[in-house]
């Protein structure tokens, strides 16, 4: 009955365990508006025909509605309607509530993709992947304008807006591949802004994101590599190497200078004078970092030359590039304090 | 083709000239109804582009920005200059002083300059899309209003403009049905017509200057980098939506409730009975412009509101809901024992019935708030607002042109071609959105110029349904711009209404009455005492 009716009004699979309770109600709805829209269309038909004109001039009664119809007429459907809204609220609440033990994920919208970032994990982009029967709490967020995070097998969608946060829950019962779409308008390429949720057994979400943190490639499992940019792979690099230990991406100063805003700024240094920390002094202090130590940090970073690759060196130069605040005026507080502000 | 024999407001003054200078309010109104087709055939052919575009996922005709732009075409020019003034200012304005045994209105240079402020808005708002093309939907969201490359300026100003227009023509109309009614014609047995476009001008006086405000925020941003809803200066781009909805849910009452007044009129008029229940009416016409005002929030349920914000503009959605329900009620009830012609005017009331029902209760299923988190800014969304808007409001609109055509030209059409292009109009309606309705359950988000594939059979099904639906508008274009010179000379009173506005010639002479018009009862009473009803 379910599936039946499912496939009749053009619901996508049920992909989580709200989408089962919602298509309920949806049902019950559908079903009653078709009922009473078929008893209004008919009643109307029948005094088509029935008080169909014969003569110019048929006299007419004068027909008023006596009190109590007009209670009728509000009480039936204030009642049905107000019935109809406690279900549906009370899911509605459920919904809009997180348990408590759910696995967090954070995810940015930016024109025209969404990022993922696992908080102790890897990120990726587009692809996000979890385990089947946990609840997953998705925290939302956007780097330019409002995008809505929308997954039609599950019934659901929040908005991603900048400067703040909303946040999302669901739970996907089965593993499977769903559609993950943007569903408010952001510009050019809003209709191309798609992603994809991937739905592993629990064992392989464990393996996956042990591979994913071992920075390992494993070939079969889905999601295991996606296309990177240098950026991406520079902040991948950054977490495998430990330099995001002394470094942080959020402007605040720790053992090391932050890489916040980093790329292009003047830099006072020990001892006197002034570098542009520009490409070629981001590796020569990666290479040899005693070289030239800014003002009011102790020299104590080991030198990373023969132990990073050119690739990854460079990957970590684009990486420390595009860590900038996003727009002028934005300070780096309202930028979120764990996700790397990467691409 | 003999013009009609008696003096007329047609015939007052035939240049150009006494056109654009005239106070009369049916010359206004006639004006209004001009322009107003005008933009309605603009709006629809950017709807056409945008169908076509649709037929097949990726590039059919057009690249995304166009793509972004026609939207926006299409939504500002049909709310904006079509929906909106559609029905108060045309037939409001022809139809209200007469309904009420008045003159004109009360302030009747007001009146012809909210023509020219109309002009005004409409011709900055289309220079704006034509040259630079705004590319961020009727809604304005910020922060992409605020940020994009696209003109928005000119277009902002334009509505701000135009909504200069809508607020002065509430204010006339308050005005004149306070002040101008005619001895005897007591509140409760004003026509329903009027009832309805006195809410209306309530919500236009009251909603329009928040738009105004909203609009010219965005400006201050684009202009001076004003930091009030972008988040980069520190702004609060939700605060943007809250006051936009403040104006544009109950602007949905401004383009729905003239509506339910024409067919308040039509049903009686082609039923030959009295309103069920006029009271009803009358309380549920002023409840929703007052409820109507409660429930901006149902359009956020997705944007992080809070859970319990969210229930509440949910339960006050329900209540307006329970307002139209029982206008539906009320209208059924009057075509009980009446005597029913099967006419243009009433062939599109029942669609617009059934239309208004079905569209309705989606907009219930929505107040639900849990069922909204799937179909929010889909296309479930776009065809439950098609369904209020073209089912039930451009419904309404051409059983008013039908019902008033004689009225205002003293002329008939062709009644059977009518009665077709009413049916061809209904059937190409449900064949264009109810595969959208479909398409929103699927999944498929509004303003998408691309789609997956799985999408495509629906808008295929849309984009055929439309074309018919352009076929059904150009055949009533044509016999109507036929029957304007051809059309056989109507008579005073050729539907044998019993409205108010029938009492007078048709084409109504320049002041209307000759005489005072009485009122002993209210409108639309046919039953006659000395003829019992049989049976």
């Amino acid at each position: 009955m379910n599936e039946l009716l499912r496939r009749l009004f053009f619901l996508p699979e049920q992909g989580s365990t709200f989408a089962v309770k919602v298509d309920h109600l949806h049902y019950v709805l559908l079903l009653t508006t078709f009922a009473v829209a078929v008893g209004i269309g008919a009643v109307g038909i029948f005094f088509l025909v029935r008080y169909h004109r014969r003569t110019a001039s048929d006299p007419t009664p004068r027909v008023v509605a006596a009190p109590w119809m007009e209670a009728l007429f509000i009480g039936v459907p204030l009642s049905l309607f107000l019935l109809w809204f406690v279900l549906g609220f009370k899911q509605f609440v459920w919904v809009m509530s997180p348990p408590q033990d759910s696995l967090d994920v954070y995810v940015t919208g930016k024109q025209w993709m969404w990022k993922f970032t696992y908080p102790g994990g890897p990120s990726a982009i587009d692809r996000l992947v979890v385990p089947a029967g946990r609840p997953v709490r998705l925290l939302l967020t956007s780097r330019d304008v409002i995008h809505s995070f929308y997954v039609p097998d599950f019934r659901m969608k929040r908005d991603a807006i900048p400067g703040r946060y909303t946040d999302l829950w669901f739970e996907a019962p089965r593993p499977g591949r769903h559609l993950v779409l943007c569903a408010e308008y952001c510009g050019l390429d809003h209709s191309q802004m798609r992603g994809e949720v991937v739905v592993l057994p629990p064992a392989d979400f464990e393996a996956w994101q042990d591979a994913q943190r071992r920075n390992l490639p494993v070939a079969a499992l889905p999601g295991a590599r996606t296309p990177e940019s240098m950026a991406v792979r520079g902040e991948r690099v950054a977490a495998a190497q430990g330099c995001l230990q002394c470094h942080t991406v959020t402007g605040a100063p720790h053992i090391g200078p932050t890489w916040l805003g980093l790329y292009g700024r003047k830099e006072p240094l020990e001892g006197g004078g002034v570098v542009l920390a520009d490409e070629a002094y981001l590796t020569e202090s990666m290479m040899d970092p005693l070289a030239k130590v800014v003002a009011g940090y102790a020299p104590v970073m080991p030198g990373y030359h023969g132990r990073l690759s050119a690739e990854d060196s460079g990957a970590l130069v684009e990486f420390i590039k595009s860590l900038r605040p996003p727009r002028p005026g934005v300070t780096a507080a309202e930028e979120p304090v764990y996700v790397p502000t990467g691409r | 083709m003999s013009p009609p024999a008696a003096e007329s407001y047609l015939s007052d003054g035939r240049t150009v000239w006494s056109w654009l200078t005239t106070h009369d309010h049916k010359r206004i109104g006639v004006m209004f109804l001009g322009l107003t087709l005008f933009f309605f055939f603009l709006g629809g052919l950017f709807a056409l582009a945008l169908r076509i575009e649709l037929l097949t996922p990726g590039r059919t005709v057009m690249g995304h920005l166009a793509y972004n732009r026609m939207f926006t075409l299409h939504g500002v020019t049909m709310v904006w200059l079509f929906m909106i003034p559609a029905i108060p200012s045309a037939f409001g304005n022809f139809l209200v002083p007469l309904m009420i045994g008045a003159r004109d209105v009360a302030f009747p240079r007001l009146n012809l300059a909210s023509v020219y402020l109309y002009v005004l808005g409409a011709s900055v708002a289309l220079w704006g899309m034509f040259e630079g093309g705004a590319d961020t939907g009727w809604t304005f969201y910020t922060p992409y209003s605020t940020t994009t490359g696209t003109a928005v300026l000119p277009v902002l100003v334009g509505v701000f403009i135009i909504g200069f227009s809508t607020i002065l023509t509430g204010l006339n109309f308050i005005a004149t049905v306070h002040t101008l009614r005619a001895p005897g014609l007591t509140w409760m047995k004003v026509p329903l017509f009027v009832w309805a476009i006195y809410g209306t001008s309530i919500i236009q006086v009251l909603a329009t200057p928040v738009l105004g405000m909203v609009l010219l925020l965005v400006a201050l941003e684009r202009v001076v980098g004003a930091g009030i809803f972008d988040p980069a200066r520190g702004g609060d781009p939700i605060l943007f939506q809250h006051l936009f909805w403040f104006y544009s849910h109950p602007a949905v009452y401004i383009m729905v409730l003239p509506s339910m007044g024409v067919i308040s009129e039509a049903v009686s008029a082609f039923s030959r009975k009295n309103a069920f229940s006029y009271r009803m009416i009358v309380y549920s016409t002023l409840g929703i412009a007052f409820v109507g005002f409660f429930t901006w929030g149902h359009h956020m349920f997705a944007s992080g509101q809070s859970t319990f914000g969210s229930g509440a503009f949910g339960a006050m959605s329900m209540l307006v809901a329970i307002f139209t329900a029982i206008k539906i009620f009320s209208w059924l009830g009057t075509l009980y024992r009446g005597s029913i012609a099967i006419e243009s005017p009433l062939i599109y009331t029942l669609g617009f019935m059934f239309f208004l029902f079905f569209g309705g209760m989606i907009g219930v299923a929505y107040a639900t708030t849990s069922l909204n988190l799937h179909w929010h800014d889909t296309y479930s969304v776009v065809a439950h607002f098609h369904f209020i808007m073209v089912g039930a409001t451009v419904m309404a609109f051409l059983a008013a042109l039908h019902y008033w055509f004689p009225k205002m030209s003293g002329r008939c059409f062709p009644k059977k071609l009518a009665n077709g292009a009413a049916v061809l109009i209904i059937f190409g309606f449900i064949a264009t959105f109810v595969p959208q309705f479909l398409l929103g359950n699927l999944g498929m988000p509004r303003r998408y110029a691309d789609y997956p594939p799985h999408f495509q059979s629906l808008h295929v099904a849309s984009t055929a349904g439309a074309s018919l639906l352009a076929f059904g508008f150009l055949v009533i274009a044509a016999y109507l711009a036929w029957s304007l010179r051809y059309g056989a000379a109507a008579g005073d009173n050729p539907w044998g209404s019993e409205g108010f506005e029938w009492r007078s010639a048709s084409p109504p002479p320049t002041h209307n009455f000759t005489t005072p018009p009485e009122y002993p009862t209210g409108p639309h009473e046919y039953a006659r005492e000395e003829v019992p009803h049989a049976a």
